[in-house]
């Protein structure tokens, strides 16, 4: 079966820092996939190349049986992307947001209307619609966000640090809204400092430090080598406390 | 580069632009007609005439051109920067199937559109106070498009390497303003030592007052070398905010 992702020596350089050191990995379809790994561990970095926004300093990394070098446009037409940073236009609405976002897929205006409106429903932010960005709340914003990376129906859904700095409440709408994203099919690739969110929804993870993947095992075999707990695997095998 | 995906871009500028217009479009155009009030009226009191012209109707036409050089260093240095560097509207852009080509191709034909329109706008105005003698000024509107493109690439060549935005001062005070000064809008570069006409012939802005002026007074072809100018230096300066973005955005 065809990889939904597969990575092969991986390796990127930022000019004289190498951020991420010769991995290989596969994701499957409709896997959710997550990176944990102290920050600067080259998560967000191996994230940017699946997603063709960074060039591949050496290795192979194909998405959708693509070639990222080769094929960045198709490949981004089938990916939905929820960034670590809020990125969305403040001088536009939300639903304006919206709709500018679906014109760089070239979806018709006609779909695209209807769509947006779906996925304000889904995000519920329907009665947000004409608000200004500036005037969303943390959670709100990061919904938006989710709608957005959602506006082309993609077959892989990238999300980095999708729950950061969110209440209790906004990170089980996120949550949910993933569990949904799964159960339909769509591949889930995330990065998270949350344990809990990786044992929730991940169905394997990478542990990353330093550019490189310590090792990718399923939530619930790397609890049962680890005292059933996955913050003790995740200090264990990253070798210094959880980073903040 | 994709011309289609470049034109999201344009079109995601233009969506912004038709939202903010009003208090932008007011500011634009009070600024050269204080320099044709000042200058036109205040200094032509004493200079009179300039090649057998009135004063007001000499530098009327160079107005035209640096409104369009303005909207453009405008748009392509703070507006880009804004959108590339604060609002991270790149970053989001680039997620799409929009790639870095085609999202500065985008960038450069707006800020060339934007100096189009304000051109267009100055000569209307400056049409309607009867400064302008021929109607052949309607043929500068589309070389203001290649010169806007010229002021445009300029611009974010320098976008590409600030360190930060307080260097467009630098643009600004060292680049843009001696250009405006002294590329003929106020008086015949040919008065100065010939060392100036000569770096003068290697702006931009210099040509394009030839044009407007030509233009103006309805004799075009003495500036059909200004305009080849424009069009091949447009061409010429393409390539390179292309290489120098591409670096800057994928660091």
């Amino acid at each position: 079966m065809m990889l939904t992702v597969s990575a092969q020596n991986l390796t990127k350089d930022y000019n004289s820092l190498r951020a991420v050191d010769n991995i290989s990995f596969g994701i499957s379809s409709a896997e959710c996939f997550g990176f944990l790994g102290p920050n600067g561990a080259g998560k967000t970095t191996v994230m940017r190349m699946i997603y063709c926004f960074l060039p591949v300093t050496s290795g192979a990394l194909k998405v959708l049986g693509l070639n990222v070098a080769d094929y960045p446009s198709e490949i981004k037409s089938k990916t939905g992307v929820m960034p670590q940073e809020n990125n969305l236009d403040p001088d536009l609405s939300v639903f304006e947001n919206l709709v500018v976002y679906a014109r760089y897929f070239d979806i018709p205006k006609k779909i695209s209307t209807d769509r947006v409106w779906e996925l304000l429903d889904f995000v519920e932010l329907r009665e947000k619609a004409k608000v200004n960005i500036k005037d969303l709340s943390g959670g709100m914003r990061q919904r938006l966000l989710l709608a957005r990376s959602l506006i082309n129906n993609p077959e892989i859904l990238i999300l980095d640090e999708p729950t950061t700095g969110l209440d209790p409440h906004s990170r089980h709408a996120v949550w949910e809204k993933m569990d949904y994203l799964k159960s339909q099919g769509t591949t889930l690739i995330l990065t998270t400092h949350y344990m809990e969110e990786a044992e929730k929804l991940c169905d394997r993870v990478a542990i990353m430090d330093s550019g490189k993947i310590v090792v990718i095992d399923s939530p619930a075999n790397l609890m049962a080598r680890h005292d059933g707990n996955l913050e003790a695997a995740y200090l264990k095998l990253t070798g210094r406390p959880l980073a903040t | 580069m994709q011309l289609k995906r470049a034109f999201r871009v344009w079109q995601r500028n233009f969506t912004v632009y038709t939202k903010l217009y009003k208090s932008s479009l007011a500011l634009n155009f009070v600024e050269p007609v204080l320099y044709l009030a000042a200058l036109g009226l205040g200094l032509g009191t004493f200079v009179k005439e300039i090649k057998g012209v009135p004063y007001i109707n000499f530098i009327a036409p160079g107005i035209i051109a640096s409104s369009a050089m303005f909207a453009a260093a405008y748009e392509c240095t703070y507006g880009t920067y804004v959108r590339m560097f604060y609002q991270k509207t790149f970053d989001a852009i680039l997620a799409t199937p929009v790639n870095v080509d085609d999202l500065i191709a985008g960038e450069l034909i707006w800020g060339a559109s934007k100096s189009m329109l304000y051109g267009t706008i100055i000569m209307a105005v400056i049409s309607a106070f009867g400064l302008v003698s021929s109607p052949l000024i309607i043929v500068v509107i589309p070389i203001l498009f290649f010169s806007g493109l010229i002021f445009a690439e300029i611009s974010m060549i320098f976008v590409a390497i600030v360190p930060g935005i307080d260097s467009f001062n630098y643009f600004y005070t060292l680049l843009m303003t001696p250009m405006f000064l002294f590329s003929g809008i106020f008086f015949p570069i040919e008065t100065l030592p010939p060392l100036v006409s000569k770096i003068a012939f290697f702006t931009p802005l210099y040509h394009l007052v030839n044009v407007c002026r030509s233009a103006s007074f309805g004799h075009l072809q003495s500036s059909l070398w200004d305009i080849a100018w424009l069009v091949f230096v447009a061409m010429l300066l393409a390539p390179y905010p292309f290489r120098l973005m591409q670096k800057r955005i994928l660091q």
